[in-house]
């Protein structure tokens, strides 16, 4: 009792030491990987890592490239669509799973297995499945339909659409299953009185549900969100980019100059980019999310 | 009682049956509840009360059986149509929409013309005194306001028949006795029909006009709350009301001519006992409530008397409590709040028979 | 069981219409293939062929030859059942530098997994552990860095790691990937278990230090032994993610070291030779067997795994 107060730094050691790799981690790697990359983007570094600093020309170059720019227009049609449809498609099969039907599990086990398989082995299928050969439009065009045409993967305009098309087979699983925690998170008895009040189902939905799962809503849009921006492997598998470069994703940019191209500014430059746009994404969110509360998540 | 007999029941329930699978949670229920009249459904959890209610709203559809509102066979209309009015333990308010919101939400929808909506909402809003909560949302309100506010979309509706399902258990005890008061309140300037569950019997108690005593899923006892507390149907009902439970002596019963009970203490006379039904000697259990014990010097004027001693005392401020024992069978007894009395000094007791009840050992029924 | 009810109280006029009255009585009808059911139904079961047409795609595909491929579609099952493909895909696949198929990929995966999903559910249920129970002035701020971490783009912080990997010269080995799954496991995991601790009852905790139980004695003896549904999730969930990645093992090992995934695309897109379909496909499903397998296994806290994976922030 009468001990002297024991040193601040010596309290909790254990548990100190036991939080050196999360320290490290979050320290060297997270924050200093991140400095280290956004200030290298200011070099003009090609093989190897050179301090030698020259301003914006790294970003006035990337934005002078047309397969940059082609990755970003990519990357915003691929986004809108993979937010909307995903958030549609994984809400309306939780809506209908969550209607007290029969086979809930078995639906909701053919729903998600897509999700436990990985982007390689997606992109592989689709690109088998799109083949225009052999998959799709060979079957319809054996139907009777000669005219069918159905090659996203070969037709440069709509190449991005087939990327789409396995995504959301891959993604939108894990959407329905996150929103239907939020359904079933509602109270029932707001059910109970929305059916005392006379609402028909659809409106207690859109007026009273929807708004209710505003913040499953929002953490969902941010998974799918920064899932979209670090999208790569899909890419790599399905189409290497092609047909050309109309299937070039930011990700892959960076990637094939730091490790491909031997011009790291640039990649670090595009990476830069990248972190830009996450952080559009995340820090209004997080203000939003825990501005209100004193601690972190 | 308000209800008069020739009157049709507002709410009448015949041969009710529900099943979830192979569990039966109502069996066969039948119940009327007279115009105007304030009936609480009470038991402990999974006596089916619940179920009854929801059943009653239309939120529940029953396996077997009638449930008529108003003279009106409403078996399967749809909750809305039933002509009922339902406040919900959570509350249930729409987070989103404000007061004012919640209030009209249905009324727009069943497109109810405005200025009547508007009369409605002023009505009910001065009733509940919520005039200045209308524009808030339900999170910048308190529990107790919410809850008003939930009773406020029912009365909207403007049906006779309230349905409350357990509406004040999500509140303090402070506030929970409050609101108990307006509620209680409310049905006398309404005069509607309400059903209201509780676990709780001091609700219970305090607010019916009739209490449905309901365990497995039958009523086993529905009464006026004094009837239920002097004559309790059976054995569970006597000790499920009042606290500390009723007391209990076993043995036997000797209802002759000149009815008898005896226990391992000695035996007595049962004069002044108003008895159920046609008597019949056997094995029974004598209950008397810690209240119709008297102790001290007085006990002595009782007809039956007996010595005991104290094992523990529980000082409640208005009364004392104390747990007693004659040989091994213990009492619990209520006394005076300034009773002096402590652990291990002798008590002397006694009790009217007229005030106690008597119970079947097999049945369990009152005799 | 019956209704005591004394007489007294049970008005007369019910006594008399006890009896049931005409009209609805019981159960409401409802018709069992009533139009919302049919739409219901429907549209599940339209949906779930779809998730269910690439599985049964690769699963003919891969059990066809390729004489059958060529003339045939993808959705036929196959006339002629043939298991070549899967022995092909697992031995003699070429990659463009090797033809010793996938299963030298499997097993890079296997020895890559292993020490990967034990070292980081190990460091982060420690770290998990000291935030929820032995708060220590700054955690919070490194706990908060570290969430916010796993939304950086991978693509920022790929080449420093080059770098450091380089320098304590684990650059290109199998350990080094472990290392890099370690980290990028982090802040996911640890915000799983110190979720989890903090919903166990804190008098727990401090009734074991009353008893005189320390940092890892609580760990080991009352921790531990409570949270073994929260280690099978996260082992689910690190299972799963490490065995599917491709990104860090195509950037920080070496052809010999590839994992499977690395190993399985460069077999379907070496531009050499004649195209294999069903080799490729039996590839590809032999990829996707493990989470597969682990995905149907455990099914609920698989769910769990990755509800709790997803919900990062």
């Amino acid at each position: 009792m009468a001990a002297s107060r024991p040193n601040q730094l010596f309290r909790n050691m254990a548990a100190k030491i036991a939080a050196i790799p999360m320290i490290v981690t979050a320290l060297v790697v997270f924050v200093g990987g991140t400095l280290w990359t956004v200030a290298y983007s200011f070099t003009k570094s090609r093989l190897l890592p050179k301090w030698d600093l020259v301003g914006l020309d790294q970003y006035e170059r990337l934005w002078g490239t047309r397969r940059w720019l082609v990755s970003i227009e990519n990357l915003f049609i691929y986004g809108v669509c993979m937010l909307v449809l995903s958030l549609v498609i994984g809400f309306i099969l939780a809506a209908l799973l969550d209607q007290k039907i029969r086979y809930e599990s078995a639906f909701r086990t053919i729903l998600l297995y897509p999700f436990a398989l990985s982007f390689i082995v997606t992109g592989l299928v689709w690109q088998w499945i799109l083949n225009p050969e052999f998959g799709v439009q060979n079957i319809v065009r054996s139907l009777g339909f000669e005219s069918f045409t159905f090659d996203p993967l070969y037709n440069a305009k709509i190449a991005i659409y087939g990327i789409l098309i396995a995504g959301l087979w891959q993604g939108s699983g894990l959407i329905m299953v996150l929103m239907l925690a939020g359904l079933r998170g509602i109270d029932q008895e707001i059910w109970k009185a929305s059916r005392v009040d006379g609402i028909p189902a659809w409106k207690t939905y859109v007026f009273i549900i929807i708004p209710m799962m505003r913040p499953v809503f929002v953490t969902t849009l941010v998974i799918i969100a920064s899932g979209i921006v670090k999208v790569y492997d899909l890419v790599v598998a399905q189409t290497s980019g092609g047909p050309g470069i109309a299937t070039e994703m930011p990700a892959k940019y960076v990637y094939d100059y730091m490790f491909g191209g031997q011009n790291l500014g640039q990649g670090f430059a595009a990476s830069t980019m990248m972190l830009l746009a996450v952080a559009v994404v995340i820090i209004p969110w997080a203000m939003l999310e825990f501005g209100g509360r004193k601690r972190g998540t | 009682m308000r209800g008069e007999y020739a009157m049709e029941p507002s709410i009448s329930i015949r041969e009710l049956t529900l099943k979830f699978g192979a569990l039966t949670v109502l069996k066969g229920l039948n119940l009327d509840v007279n115009p105007g009249e304030f009936v609480v459904l009470l038991g402990s959890s999974g006596c089916g009360k619940s179920t009854l209610l929801n059943c009653i709203a239309g939120l529940l559809d029953v396996s077997d059986g009638q449930i008529f509102i108003n003279g009106r066979n409403v078996t399967w209309e749809e909750p809305s149509q039933r002509g009922i009015g339902m406040v919900f333990q959570s509350y249930a308010l729409y987070p989103q929409m404000t007061v004012e919101g919640n209030l009209t939400f249905g009324l727009k929808n069943a497109r109810v013309p405005k200025a009547e909506i508007a009369d409605r909402v002023a009505r009910a809003a001065k009733v509940l005194q919520i005039e200045p909560l209308l524009k808030r949302k339900p999170a910048a309100l308190s529990g107790g306001q919410r809850q008003r506010v939930a009773i406020g979309r029912a009365l909207v509706r403007d049906v006779d028949v309230f349905l409350f399902d357990e509406p004040l258990s999500n509140l303090d005890a402070k506030l929970r006795a409050d609101l108990r008061v307006e509620i209680k309140q409310l049905h006398q300037r309404l005069e509607n029909t309400m059903i209201y569950v509780t676990h709780d019997q001091t609700e219970a108690m305090t607010l019916a006009d009739r209490i449905a005593i309901m365990k497995g899923g039958n009523v086993l006892q529905f009464d006026t709350p004094n009837e239920i507390y002097n004559r309790p149907a059976s054995r569970y009902v006597a000790e499920f009301i009042g606290s500390p439970s009723m007391n209990f002596v076993e043995g036997t019963g000797d209802l002759s001519a000149s009815p008898r009970f005896a226990g391992t203490h000695g035996d007595f006379a049962l004069d002044g006992y108003a008895f159920a039904g046609r008597p019949a000697g056997g094995p029974a259990a004598f209950g008397i409530r810690p209240e119709h014990i008297v102790c001290g010097p007085e006990a002595q004027a009782k007809p039956i008397h007996l010595d005991t001693k104290v094992d523990l005392v529980e000082p409640l401020g208005s009364d004392t409590l104390a747990w007693v024992h004659a040989g091994d069978q213990p009492f619990w007894v209520r006394m005076d709040g300034q009773s002096t009395i402590r652990p291990g000094d002798r008590l002397p007791i006694g009790f009217d028979p007229a005030r106690a009840n008597l119970f079947d050992m097999q049945t369990e029924a009152r005799i | 069981m019956g209704h005591n009810k004394t007489p007294a109280a049970m008005p007369e006029i019910t006594l008399a219409s006890r009896g049931m009255v005409d009209g609805p009585s019981g159960p409401k009808p409802t018709k069992r293939l009533s139009r919302r059911n049919i739409m219901i139904y429907g549209i599940l079961i339209v949906v779930s062929l779809y998730y269910l047409v690439p599985l049964y795609v690769m699963i003919v595909t891969s059990l066809k030859g390729m004489p059958e491929i060529r003339l045939g579609n993808i959705f036929a099952p196959p006339v002629e059942i043939t298991f070549e493909p899967w022995v092909k895909a697992w031995a003699e696949a070429c990659t463009g530098l090797n033809c010793d198929g996938l299963s030298r990929g499997f097993w890079n995966s296997v020895r890559i997994t292993i020490p990967s999903v034990l070292a980081s559910i190990a460091i982060a249920s420690v770290n998990g552990y000291a935030l929820a129970n032995w708060r220590f002035k700054g955690a919070d701020i490194f706990f908060t860095i570290l969430i916010f971490g796993a939304f950086i783009p991978y693509q920022v912080m790929l080449y420093p790691i080059v770098i450091m990997l380089r320098e304590i010269g684990l650059y290109g080995t199998l350990w080094g990937l472990v290392i890099v799954h370690t980290i990028f496991g982090m802040p996911i995991l640890t915000l799983l278990f110190r979720n989890y601790f903090t919903s166990l009852p804190e008098e727990l905790f401090k009734a074991a230090r009353v008893d005189g139980a320390g940092f890892w004695g609580i760990y080991f003896r009352i921790m531990l032994p409570m949270s073994l549904p929260i280690f099978v999730v996260a082992m689910i969930l690190q299972v799963t993610g490490i065995w599917n990645d491709f990104l860090f093992g195509v950037v920080y090992t070496k052809p010999e070291v590839y994992p499977m995934t690395v190993q399985l695309n460069n077999i379907v897109n070496s531009t050499q030779g004649v195209k294999e379909y069903n080799v490729n496909m039996a590839a590809t499903l032999l990829t996707g067997l493990v989470p597969l397998a682990i995905y149907f296994v455990s099914g609920k806290l698989f769910v769990r795994g990755i509800a709790a994976g997803a919900v990062k922030g």
